[in-house]
């Protein structure tokens, strides 16, 4: 089967964001940009699949600017055979790249949808379940374990907040990723300079015919509330006294 | 405005987590709960009783029994002919389910907010609550996750509503429940907890996080919550971990042991009221937001905090 993935550009992990002084959003000019840490583990979880014969065909697909190549070739550096650009300088919503995938899904006609369960820049933790509902087909979020078995289903693992549950879903279905699934793997040298001659596709959102539009504006970006600097006590006494002084414990 | 609130219950029991999204939807207007699973009449019941609850929409049918996203979404998505706004807890289960209901109405969800500006704008938490972002919708009805540090919880006594059968809208036959493993623990739920004790990386062992946190935690009847260096080294099952991409807590005291205090970690952890930590590195970017910091090697200064509290 085919397998689609779902990557994106994101202001580096370990960068620590800053807002800008307009309170317009958080500044990326010159910042670490690198593929969302949840595509990572999705892009090696379809990786995986291939290697064990499930998956025949890896596709990476990147919705946003010109520089989000560069991340659809980490991808294809990893292991993806092929890549598709939908190329848009707008910040685009969730409902809007659902929408997008489901259209991509449509003519590509996929096995499985894997995404990462959210993106680290926008916290919003919905496209992978929107694209699952415009589809009409099944979610495994949050996943920690994927077994597909054969092409009717794929049990899926899922981190939930007591514990772990197991669903299996009837295929076509989305996947997305929770951070256990997998230790993704690291693009070799060799396998970079090969990416570079994988195919890649560019697109627009008009190409699909998707209205996107915002239906959310953002009027304010700030910083949060800063926490008053504390103090370092020098001994067990003194920390249980200071806490309790707050009268937090007796 | 007429909301829709997702009652989550575990065992015929309602869960804490709906409490302070009934606060938050009470800012919005009248209060409606839909509790929906397989012999959920006590968590209906229970619901009723909520402080500002107005009615309660009972769904009890086998396709909802392990609230499978695919047939509980066209469930709600159907109810929200009657209702502006539809609110969930941002809990793994309000997770799944919102943004499947979102786009069966074709309307953007907003994540996690933490709190009611008007009725159509919030504020939320973006890039692992470094910035906080003020967003205004635009949406006829609106989908939304609440933040359940964020809200007071409501009272569990004081509401007197009806409880109300509505007609299920089947199995959509697109997933099936095969198991759970949840870990049972005698300690209060993080999530909820007054006091939450972490360990990190630093512990070293499983054995260590035994010998040392959870002695520490039954003492101060706290929570025991861990970093995810900690998770993923096995010390502790990943439902302990707290941080951007697992659970936000906002304990009265949130003790930060052998914790080096990483961007993620914080992010799960910094509306704490009191934030207490022990870390050898004085320069572990925990001390930045601790409001107590010791200096020192914790399998000296935890047994000793323990045996002298």
């Amino acid at each position: 089967m085919k397998l689609l993935v779902a990557v994106k550009r994101v202001i580096d992990f370990n960068v620590k964001p800053r807002v800008k002084a307009d309170g317009t959003g958080v500044d990326l000019a010159n910042v670490k940009m690198s593929m969302n840490p949840f595509d990572e583990i999705a892009v090696e979880e379809a990786i995986r699949l291939k290697e064990k014969g499930v998956a025949t065909e890896i596709v990476a697909v990147s919705i946003g600017p010109a520089k989000a190549q560069e991340t659809l070739r980490t991808a294809l550096a990893m292991g993806a055979d092929r890549a598709i650009l939908i190329q848009s300088d707008d910040e685009l919503e969730p409902l809007a790249v659902a929408k997008l995938l489901a259209k991509v899904a449509e003519e590509e006609q996929p096995g499985l949808f894997v995404l990462g369960k959210q993106a680290i820049d926008d916290d919003s933790n919905q496209t992978g379940q929107m694209l699952a509902a415009l589809l009409g087909w099944g979610q495994g979020t949050f996943a920690s374990k994927v077994e597909v078995e054969g092409s009717e289903s794929v049990a899926v693992t899922r981190e939930v907040d007591g514990g772990l549950e197991t669903v299996k879903l009837k295929l076509p279905a989305v996947v997305t990723t929770d951070l256990r699934l997998n230790e993704p793997r690291y693009a070799s040298l060799p396998n970079i300079m090969k990416a570079k001659s994988k195919p890649l596709a560019q697109k627009t959102p008009a190409d699909y015919g998707v209205d996107t539009t915002p239906r959310l504006t953002t009027l304010k970006v700030a910083e949060p509330p800063r926490r008053q600097a504390g103090v370092k006590v020098a001994s067990v006494e003194e920390l249980i006294d200071k806490i309790r002084e707050t009268g937090v414990i007796g | 405005m007429k909301v829709l609130v997702w009652a989550e219950h575990e065992e015929g029991k309602l869960r804490d987590a709906t409490l302070p999204v009934v606060t938050a939807a009470a800012r919005l207007g009248e209060v409606h709960l839909i509790v929906a699973g397989s012999g959920v009449g006590p968590a209906a019941d229970e619901a009723a009783k909520v402080a500002g609850v107005e009615k309660v929409l009972l769904a009890d049918d086998g396709a909802y029994a392990n609230g499978l996203a695919e047939n509980v979404a066209p469930l709600v998505a159907k109810l929200m002919e009657g209702y502006d706004a539809f609110l969930a807890p941002a809990t793994t289960t309000g997770k799944n389910i919102a943004p499947r209901v979102a786009a069966l109405l074709d309307v953007m969800q907003i994540s996690d907010i933490l709190s009611v500006e008007g009725e159509d704008t919030f504020t939320r938490p973006i890039y692992a609550g470094n910035a906080v972002a003020t967003v205004k919708s635009a949406d006829a009805k609106k989908v939304i996750t609440v933040r359940t540090t964020a809200f007071e919880k409501a009272a569990r006594e004081g509401g007197s509503a009806a409880v109300e059968p509505v007609a299920g809208t089947g199995d959509a036959g697109l997933s099936s429940f095969v198991g759970a493993e949840i870990a049972h623990s005698e300690r209060p739920e993080l999530t909820s907890a007054k006091i939450i004790v972490s360990g990190g990386r630093a512990l070293g062992s499983s054995e260590a996080f035994h010998q040392y946190i959870e002695p520490l935690a039954d003492k101060l009847g706290a929570a025991v919550g861990a970093s995810r260096a900690a998770v993923d080294a096995g010390y502790v099952p990943n439902d302990y971990q707290v941080g951007q991409t697992g659970k936000v807590v906002a304990p009265e005291l949130y003790v930060a042991i052998g914790i080096s205090g990483a961007i993620q970690h914080l992010a799960g952890m910094k509306d704490s009221k009191l934030i207490v930590a022990i870390n050898k590195d004085e320069d572990a970017p925990i001390f930045q937001v601790a409001d107590l910091g010791l200096v020192g090697d914790l399998f000296k200064i935890v047994p000793e905090l323990t045996e002298k509290l």
